[in-house]
């Protein structure tokens, strides 16, 4: 029975990572870059949050759409000024302004809105659903980002594989110069999965809030850094391949905790994902082209 | 590196060679002179040695991005890893090689040796792979040492050394020192590294790299830059030569490590973190992939500047931030280039 | 270079003509920016406070504080140490946190410049060093009086610690804990840790102390993580008593904080914001007047810091023209001599190794109030 408490753990703790990681391989799916700073981008949507729901007294779920707004608007901003310039640039320099991106928002985190802490308050009333006598428990804030992200995934799923846009992202991940003979906006696609990318950070900060209710300007960072290799994990680029490799990285993350070391667990954590590359070279899931954004 | 190899050399390649090493020297000279003189403040004075490590960093690290041509996110590990195996080598020889130069070398000597072997473990699957998974992989082993290092125990009394992990078990009889403490790190270190080791080192770190860059391995480390497929194809064994590249980079950046940490009072393994790793990275990026001149005067000018940033307090790693993205822009956009240059004609003078 | 000759030759001149009355130069360094920086923007500010009523006195002694940013790094410390040095300063505050305390102390020790620190606690930081000083409690005394208190109170016989490993102040209470615990009949029946990037997510911890049977949880930490954890344990049903240190405090005014939460929460502690003496009232409601918010046990260190050097340059009948070399020795003569009443503790005296010695308060949260002990 603690073995399934720790798992629910770990698939609570993976959804987040899970929803974390879609930002991340969808943009990398497109404009193969890695943006560092969309952990940050989940901190602004907590900070917003927090804003719209503790001070203003908004509706928790009105405090996330407010937060979605805002992500995605910044990402917009964050996109046109630091790297839209650098699209014909080498990769290595877009990814060095993401890292400065990402010190800039925490800095600015830092001057609006201090250093301490604030306790996020929870979307849901905090509690926890028992089953088998109580010795199970599931907390509510579990359920929530478990469907939240099986939602997500879903609608996201249908988005790129249905809608006009979606294809054109398609389009673009494969090929972007025969995608612009088509007649694709290949630049006005790229801004436009960044938009997305950063409204899903507003929620996946709300809910990591909500899981873990502290916020602080580095609050993302870390998260971030997890989430990307979740998004490895899974084979980058690919959006259900983020989807099980933030969900394994969280329960391998919580079962390691448990069962080998509470000390090493991010050691091992690093550790299976380095054996996973190793037999498969590109991510879980890496190769389903098809699928790629 | 042998005079004839250096005239075999196309002239303008030369002279690149040439001008970094001169500019190192004149430019040790000069601090060395201004530093005696007490013209510099205690606050450059104090950074000296911190650059030099830096900047030898950005060779090993060049050598790995821009020669090698693979990105490594990783490289503070190896600088972890020599700076906790020349420290405590360090302390473990204070009683008996009491010439501090002596002993400074020595350890950075054992901490590169240290460094080569963790390169070389982690080259065996690193190497494997390719592109931003090689580039994760190495995040990956970066964060793996930092871990087991922050768990790592040793110890050193009148019978031996003792070393134990996750929690210390060490026995240590009365008088003797528990050296490396887990997350506590290294304390009480005593502070030999100087500028002139630091200058030593780097001119060291330089005549490795530009011989191995200008020697057949180096044309065949382009080779497989540029074509891997082509420079596979004319029967280039890949695996070694990466190796090659990569264990080398590892021991300098070891050596590195151990001057750094031995100009403190403290270590922790914390320090070497991913963004460390990330702060080389932008040296090598911004000095130019591959030029080994550029990412040396970009150490420099980024360890510096956070700290003439000071006086806005509050605003200084913002500003740092703001200076990082526009320098980016700056290097990189057609545009924002040729907007620059019409503003200010003496623009790369200032560079300089 | 020249530039910078002639800007330092200007400076010089115009401090020299236009000076303000002399003071003593006081500079310090801590985490402003980055994770840690909660605490060093909290000494900060307390010390401040403190220099601008001493200055508004008007008394023989006044000061001038400058605090350099070190983001919670040994190297960072050194330089914005060595901008300290460069502007002048002639007694030192050392570093807020630990770790970078160690190697500036290093550097006070060398330079002969007194230091005395708000908050770093661990021993290294005084060790071997006759100029430098620590206002907080010293971590393993912490240990010690905690497991005392609960055996001694019979508040629990199984306990279950969770402690931070990367943490000095942590993991030095935490290992007089567990050797003091036993002696005292105390059981210790799990005992689990938590990182700096692995503090957010503390499901495990709280399952194997729940499983074990611990009927009390010893909290050796900051509020922060604190806060986490019983957030945490409130979601899984999971209701022993918690045991906390001076890190805890703090966690009632973060914004946000679902008191309740806390309801029943016992911790040692020197400083806590709602004591009802005249010198904290007046202290806490400065604070909140300039920086909106209620001080922590970090901003008290600091306010106490910059009194207890006022009260011995005062003895010393020291004044602002005397070279830090000078003033070190003074200091040291002062400090292992005088006994120093702040809002931190009554009767404050110091050893001559650097060590401080006050007497932590038991407290308990009853109605998002601490309400005294015994």
């Amino acid at each position: 029975m603690i073995f399934l408490n720790y798992f629910i753990s770990g698939i609570s703790l993976g959804s987040i990572y899970a929803i974390i990681a879609l930002g991340y391989t969808m943009v990398y799916g497109i404009a193969k870059m890695l943006n560092f700073a969309h952990g940050d981008v989940i901190m602004v949507g907590g900070y917003i949050c927090f804003y719209a729901v503790a001070r203003y007294g908004m509706n928790p779920f009105l405090g996330v759409a407010v937060a979605v707004v805002g992500c995605t608007l910044l990402g917009i901003i964050v996109e046109r000024l630091a790297y839209k310039p650098l699209r014909q640039a080498p990769s290595l320099a877009v990814l060095i302004t993401a890292i400065g991106m990402s010190y800039f928002l925490q800095n600015t985190a830092l001057l609006l809105w201090s250093s301490n802490p604030k306790v996020f308050p929870s979307i849901i009333e905090r509690g926890s659903f028992k089953l088998f006598d109580g010795r199970l428990s599931v907390s509510h804030v579990t359920v929530l980002t478990i469907a939240s992200c099986l939602v997500i995934m879903g609608v996201l799923t249908l988005f790129i594989s249905k809608t006009r846009l979606g294809k054109a992202m398609r389009a673009c991940s494969e090929d972007k110069g025969a995608a612009q003979l088509m007649g694709i906006n290949v630049n006005a696609t790229i801004s436009m999965t960044f938009a997305i990318g950063s409204g899903l950070a507003a929620i996946a900060g709300a809910l990591l809030c909500s899981a873990y209710p502290t916020l602080m300007p580095t609050t993302g960072s870390l998260p971030g850094i997890k989430a990307f290799t979740a998004a490895v994990f899974g084979g980058i680029g690919s959006v259900p391949g983020a989807f099980l490799g933030g969900l394994m990285l969280g329960v391998i993350e919580i079962f390691a905790k448990a069962y080998i070391s509470s000390q090493l667990s991010d050691a091992v954590v690093f550790a299976v994902l380095i054996v996973v590359l190793l037999v498969k070279p590109s991510g879980l899931l890496g190769r389903n082209i098809q699928e790629k954004v | 590196m042998t005079m004839k190899r250096l005239i075999n050399l196309k002239r303008a390649e030369a002279r690149k060679i040439y001008l970094t090493y001169a500019v190192v020297i004149a430019a040790y000279i000069i601090c060395q002179v201004m530093s005696s003189t007490g013209l510099f403040s205690s606050s450059m004075r104090g950074m000296l040695v911190p650059i030099c490590a830096y900047m030898v960093m950005a060779v090993s690290l060049n050598l790995v991005v821009g020669i090698l041509g693979e990105l490594s996110l990783g490289h503070a590990g190896f600088m972890s890893v020599g700076a906790f195996s020349g420290v405590a080598s360090a302390i473990l020889m204070q009683g008996t090689i009491t010439n501090a130069p002596l002993r400074l070398a020595l350890a950075m000597v054992i901490a590169a040796i240290f460094a080569a072997i963790a390169g070389f473990l982690i080259g065996i699957p690193v190497l494997r792979l390719k592109g931003d998974y090689l580039a994760i992989v190495t995040l990956a082993f970066g964060e793996i040492i930092k871990s087991i290092l922050n768990n790592f125990y040793l110890g050193m009394d009148s019978e031996g050394i003792q070393i134990s992990m996750i929690t210390d078990t060490t026995r240590l009889l009365k008088g003797g020192r528990l050296i490396i403490r887990g997350p506590m790190g290294i304390s009480g270190i005593q502070k030999i590294a100087t500028f002139t080791a630091g200058f030593v080192l780097l001119m060291i770190a330089l005549m490795i790299v530009f011989n191995l860059v200008n020697s057949r391995s180096g044309r065949a480390f382009m080779a497989i830059r540029d074509d891997r497929i082509a420079a596979e194809s004319i029967g280039l064994d890949i695996t070694k030569y990466k190796m090659m590249a990569f264990v080398m980079s590892a021991a300098i950046a070891g050596a590195a490590g151990a001057l750094f940490a031995m100009n403190y009072s403290t270590i922790v393994a914390n320090k070497f973190d991913f963004n460390t790793s990330i702060l080389i990275l932008v040296f090598v990026v911004l000095g130019g992939q591959g030029n080994m001149l550029g990412g040396i005067i970009a150490a420099a000018v980024l360890t510096i500047l956070p700290e003439k940033l000071r006086e806005f307090s509050e605003y200084r790693m913002l500003l740092y931030a703001v200076v990082l993205i526009v320098m980016m822009l700056a290097t990189n956009n057609a545009e924002v280039k040729s907007f620059l240059a019409g503003l200010n004609p003496f623009r790369r003078k200032e560079a300089a | 270079m020249r530039k910078i000759l002639t800007c330092v030759i200007i400076l010089v001149m115009a401090s020299a003509a236009f000076g303000a009355p002399a003071a003593f130069k006081l500079g310090g360094t801590g985490p402003l920016t980055g994770g840690a920086a909660i605490y060093g923007m909290a000494a900060r500010n307390g010390a401040q406070i403190a220099v601008d009523e001493i200055n508004a006195m008007g008394g023989d002694i006044r000061f001038e504080l400058r605090y350099e940013d070190d983001t919670h790094d040994a190297e960072k410390a050194v330089n914005a140490y060595n901008a300290l040095k460069d502007w002048g300063m002639q007694l030192s505050l050392g570093s807020v946190t630990s770790k970078p305390c160690e190697a500036t102390a290093a550097e006070n020790f060398a330079d002969r410049i007194f230091a005395l620190t708000p908050s770093a606690s661990s021993a290294a930081v005084t060790e071997g060093k006759d100029n430098v000083f620590q206002m907080c409690f010293v971590d393993p005394n912490q240990g010690t009086a905690s497991a005392q208190y609960i055996a001694s109170k019979g508040l629990a016989k199984k306990v279950a610690v969770i402690w931070k490993n990367d943490d000095v102040y942590s993991k030095g209470i935490r290992d007089t804990f567990v050797e003091k615990a036993p002696e005292a009949g105390l059981e210790i029946v799990s005992e689990t840790t938590f990182a700096d990037g692995n503090d957010t997510d503390f499901s495990v911890q709280l399952t194997e102390a729940q499983t074990k049977g611990a009927e009390l949880v010893f909290l050796p930490m900051y509020y922060q993580p604190a806060s986490l954890i019983l957030a945490q344990a409130q979601a899984m049903g999971y209701a022993p008593k918690w045991f906390g240190v001076d890190g805890m405090d703090g966690i009632l005014t973060m914004e946000g904080f679902d008191k309740s939460l806390a309801e029943g929460v016992m911790l040692l502690t020197p400083f806590n914001a709602d004591a009802k003496d005249e010198r904290t009232q007046k202290f806490v409601a400065e604070y909140k007047r300039r920086f909106g918010e209620v001080p922590n046990q970090f901003a008290a260190d600091g306010y106490d810091c910059v009194y207890a050097y006022c009260q011995a340059l005062a003895q010393a009948k020291a004044t602002p023209d005397m070279d830090a070399a000078t003033l070190c020795a003074k200091m040291i003569e002062q400090f292992t001599t005088m006994t120093f009443n702040g809002v931190t503790g009554e009767n404050v005296r110091w050893s001559a190794n650097g060590e401080v010695t006050k007497d932590p308060k038991g407290m308990v949260i009853k109605g998002g109030v601490y309400v005294g002990l015994d």
